[in-house]
């Protein structure tokens, strides 16, 4: 390939990402609403459903029970770093809710690959010059340039709202976390832009997008540890991208002893972006000519 | 002779059972406007897909400005422009940026494509919307957007698919006046396909009458208006019926004559001869003739003829999906 036809395939691909991103930029209500769910399970539920503050809360008084209350603190905090790897709940999960935001934004990468065949936008770019996967590539971008953005916003929030950092958390770590979700969010636009290469009809996106979300949530470790899911969904967390996304982020960032090394966590995490995003270019030679 | 810039050879394009374009064969000559006429479904758009490289054929092939449409689909698209049927800008974005879009898709260096567009707005007449957001342009507004979109690489063809749909008369009017002007600018082929019997009359060198995939008859439009018969001469006689009805039965070019009363209805594939030797031969036998009109044959009435159906009335359900379509765009915002 001459340097020139290069330059020209870059062009056309930063231009078509820059118009899905122009969508999105513009009109701040719609970052603001897709902002919204994941902020709310954060403040909402994070908040409340604060397993430390059940046994630490400053009127913990048992009937019956004597004991000091320092050492049922104790017991606590001992019960919430083995099961969490860490005493504090809403940190545990603020890093879930990271990657909660990138699976939801990843998700609706493959609503814009619907409309613009039902628009004629995608005729149309068929009849220009531009080859095939530069059109999957510049959707795949443009929502993992949305996903990094949207959990930096909710990573800012959840700092605000008291995020407990580990006490030597250096600019490395937060690489590697963006790393993670860059990965983690390159492999899901992936798959849901496949999933929506020949749909025509938005009603059956929808359906694929509420079929797969809360089961791939709940069976990764964002909101629980694996070990205390039923042995049958252990399984499936282990190969869920979701699951290793966390646990980069909570050994990064919490300084947690993770389920894995970091090494098997990139690895699984590299993997699965790069077939994904491999075989979404070979579909989009395959199916976006007809 | 000039050169043929498209020539189709048994091009074919099947949906599992269903047959949509069924081994056609036609030439486009360099510069001429040629027109596809057909109902709907009658596989006028899979044509153009197929010969802007969006479909692959099933069988046969098309040679597009000199390039095989399977072989060398990227120099295909290179040397043509399309307007597709339904609206294709970005509507969230505005016009400029549309264009410029387009204009990066065709490895456009910035500075000629700011050039280019420009000039393209100046020709349309969208120089005051262009840098307003294309969802509140009209109907011709948008229209007009997408013919200098088609137009962003110079194009030596343009593809125009029912460039005038659900426009009304004076619009139409409009963007046919564009459409001249910038083939006559960029010395374009245009390949179209239209429903409207008027526009194809009126714009046309050549015209391919397409139903059910098959092409049914190729022509100029005065070639297709004469071959059902051709033009109907109406004349009315002061006396003498039968020697005229005799006279008129006994000449060359008649198809058919009907007469009541007085009056005669005479199909002749030819009337400009026809009249005056009409009138010669009923003067020199006595006959005076009170009043004489006639009436070119419509495209119609050719289109009747060749697929058995009128085009009014598929009119209607062609502005049903338009209809529906401009709801789903709505219903996005």
């Amino acid at each position: 390939m001459s340097e020139k036809q290069s330059l020209y395939i870059l062009n056309s691909l930063i231009s078509l990402t820059n118009r899905e991103l122009k969508k999105w930029y513009k009109v701040p209500v719609i970052l603001f609403l897709s902002l919204f769910q994941p902020i709310i399970w954060l403040v909402l539920f994070g908040k409340s459903m604060n397993m430390g503050s059940i046994f630490t809360g400053t009127s913990i008084e048992i009937p019956g029970l004597n004991m000091p209350k320092e050492i049922i603190n104790e017991i606590a905090s001992k019960v919430l770093l083995l099961r969490f790897g860490t005493t504090d709940y809403f940190s545990y999960l603020a890093a879930g809710m990271v990657s909660f935001i990138i699976l939801f934004t990843s998700m609706s990468s493959g609503m814009t690959m619907v409309w613009d065949r039902r628009l004629g936008f995608l005729n149309k770019l068929l009849t220009t010059p531009i080859p095939r996967p530069v059109i999957i590539l510049s959707k795949t971008f443009s929502a993992v340039l949305r996903a990094l953005v949207q959990a930096t916003i909710v990573l800012l929030v959840a700092t605000l709202l008291g995020l407990q950092y580990k006490p030597n958390v250096s600019a490395i770590d937060f690489l590697g976390v963006y790393l993670a979700l860059f990965l983690m969010a390159l492999g899901l636009s992936s798959l849901f832009i496949m999933l929506a290469i020949r749909a025509s009809s938005w009603e059956s996106q929808m359906a694929i997008m509420n079929l797969l979300n809360l089961p791939l949530l709940f069976s990764s470790n964002a909101f629980y540890p694996i070990d205390i899911m039923p042995y049958w969904l252990q399984p499936f967390a282990y190969i869920n991208p979701i699951t290793y996304t966390n646990d980069i982020v909570r050994q990064l960032l919490l300084g947690t002893t993770g389920i894995n090394s970091l090494f098997i966590d990139y690895l699984y995490l590299i993997s699965f972006a790069s077939f994904l995003s491999s075989v979404g270019i070979i579909l989009s030679w395959k199916y976006l000519s007809r | 002779m000039t050169e043929d810039i498209i020539k189709a050879i048994n091009l074919t394009k099947k949906f599992g059972l269903l047959v949509a374009v069924d081994h056609v064969n036609f030439e486009v000559k360099k510069g001429e406007i040629f027109g596809f006429l057909g109902p709907n479904g009658a596989g006028k758009t899979t044509t153009i897909n197929m010969l802007t490289t969006v479909l692959k054929p099933t069988e046969g092939t098309a040679i597009v400005n000199g390039y095989e449409i399977t072989k060398q689909p990227l120099k295909v698209r290179q040397s043509i422009g399309v307007v597709h049927q339904e609206y294709t800008a970005d509507e969230d974005l505005t016009g400029w940026e549309n264009l410029m879009l387009m204009a990066s898709l065709y490895g456009l260096p910035r500075e000629v494509a700011k050039k280019r567009v420009e000039e393209l707005v100046e020709l349309v007449e969208l120089k005051n919307a262009i840098k307003r957001k294309v969802e509140t342009y009209s109907g011709g507004m948008r229209r007009r957007l997408e013919i200098a979109m088609g137009l962003i690489n110079r194009p030596k063809i343009l593809f125009l698919d029912e460039p005038t749909l659900g426009l009304d008369v004076q619009t139409r009017a409009a963007i046919w006046s564009y459409i001249l002007k910038l083939k006559e600018q960029y010395e374009m082929t245009i390949f179209m396909t239209t429903h409207y019997l008027e526009e194809a009359d009126l714009y046309c060198d050549r015209i391919a009458i397409i139903d059910k995939g098959k092409i049914v008859k190729i022509g100029s439009p005065k070639e297709l208006k004469g071959s059902i018969g051709g033009y109907i001469v109406t004349v009315q006689v002061a006396n003498d019926i039968i020697s005229a009805l005799k006279i008129i039965e006994s000449m060359n070019n008649v198809n058919e004559v009907k007469n009541k009363g007085d009056t005669f209805r005479i199909k002749t594939k030819d009337a400009e001869s026809f009249i005056p030797e009409l009138m010669e031969k009923l003067n020199k036998n006595g006959i005076k003739v009170i009043k004489i009109s006639v009436s070119e044959p419509s495209m119609d009435e050719v289109y009747m003829e060749y697929t058995g159906k009128s085009l009014r009335d598929e009119q209607s359900s062609w502005e049903e999906a338009f209809v529906f379509h401009r709801t789903i765009r709505r219903a996005r915002r």
